[in-house]
């Protein structure tokens, strides 16, 4: 039941932890609860459309199908993100300007919802359908402790759940005066971690060239299954053994954002 | 509008930074294969559990599921996960390897799916 319960975690973690954040970035957001629920129950309906068809998916592509489509969802996943935050950028310091910047933030704010929808979308369905195969193949397997394994699956959920609203409740009290910078700051490594994981399905697929493997090996300090480690590679894309085209994708997309938000922020009207 | 279309521009520059990218690194790669190696999952276990491929070279590995249930086939010393359904197969590049033995396991049934892959 216990080893089940991590596993469990471990996939609920991350997508719970994007979307707290999420939650917590947008919540001057007009009926934003809506637009979150929309995109967790779409994630949700597509995680059970994926793992039905995992067979089908893995044979795509000559055997690659699965990476190729986990690059894709990440990728999309890094671009939504993108936009997110470099429109936060205007949107923030537009709101202090003046009321009509507010009705247009507002109106704009539509637009935003969909971005948000379309990333919790794709966070649950990466994570879900991973989740559903799973519990899928112990509910399947006929041996005696199906039920407490099932319960151990229950907790893991829990577990996840309550620590991606921890750190939504925890972003919450954050002063107004860093509130912006602390989620854009999230946002950003959110993003840089996702495009490195693309990186690694796609030298899995040998769509890229891994460059040098490992460039670093931290995993005798810090593993990826310890908690902190699970924590770290979640919110930043930690990874104990990154191969050198995923720190070219860290970097590309860490540097391409914050430059799309210096250059949000200072092409502002500045009175 | 004005406003409207400056963040446009903006938001496409990432896009095209992107795809620039990924374009440049594809015409790069379709890179040689130096073998292919095939492990099989039954009853949760690996079969052979220690496999032996030559350093340096990247090969192709496939990974039979003859259980009915889905299986995750991953190792943190490869940097490799990968789901394999129920009564299929996966394809899982690996390599190039420094000599060493390469821990893998099947996340789903971790007690028993254990194997190595062993570099030489």
């Amino acid at each position: 039941m216990f080893g089940t319960a991590v596993i469990v975690f471990r996939e609920v973690l991350e997508a719970a932890l994007i979307i707290g954040i999420l939650a917590a970035a947008t919540r001057s957001v007009p009926n934003r609860n809506r637009w979150l629920l929309g995109g967790l129950a779409a994630g949700l309906a597509g995680s059970a459309l994926v793992a039905v068809s995992t067979d089908m998916i893995s044979a795509m592509a000559s055997g690659v199908g699965q990476e190729l489509l986990n690059a894709t969802i990440l990728g999309i996943a890094v671009l939504m993100l993108a936009w997110h935050n470099i429109w936060m950028t205007s949107h923030g310091k537009a709101l202090a300007i003046s009321a009509k910047a507010v009705g247009q933030a507002i109106q704009q704010g539509r637009q935003e919802n969909s971005v948000l929808l379309v990333v919790v979308g794709l966070a649950v369905l990466r994570e879900g359908s991973e989740t559903v195969l799973f519990l899928y193949g112990i509910s399947a397997s006929d041996g005696a402790g199906t039920s407490s394994m099932l319960l151990g699956g229950g907790i893991g959920i829990l577990a996840g759940i309550s620590l991606g609203y921890a750190l939504y409740a925890g972003l919450l009290r954050v002063p107004m005066r860093w509130f912006f910078a602390a989620t854009g700051v999230l946002v950003l490594l959110l993003a840089a971690g996702m495009a490195s994981q693309a990186a690694h399905f796609l030298i899995q697929a040998d769509v890229l060239p891994s460059l040098a493997t490992p460039v670093w090996d931290t995993s005798a300090m810090l593993p990826e299954n310890s908690i902190p480690g699970m924590l770290l590679h979640s919110l930043a894309g930690y990874d104990p053994r990154p191969a050198g085209m995923q720190l070219v994708f860290y970097a590309l997309t860490l540097a391409t954002i914050a430059l799309g938000m210096k250059w949000a922020n200072s092409s502002l009207p500045s009175k | 509008m004005n406003f409207n279309l400056r963040l446009t521009a903006r938001y496409l520059q990432p896009v095209a930074y992107t795809l620039t990218t990924v374009a440049m690194f594809c015409v790069t790669t379709a890179m040689a294969v130096d073998g292919e190696y095939a492990v099989t999952i039954q009853d949760h276990r690996f079969q052979p559990a220690e496999l032996v491929i030559p350093a340096d070279k990247k090969i192709r590995l496939s990974v039979e599921n003859r259980d009915a249930t889905p299986e995750e086939f991953e190792s943190h010393d490869l940097n490799r996960e990968k789901i394999v359904a129920g009564k299929s197969t996966a394809t899982i590049y690996v390599g190039p390897l420094t000599p060493g033995r390469y821990r893998f396991f099947g996340e789903y049934n971790e007690k028993t799916a254990q194997g190595v892959i062993v570099a030489q």
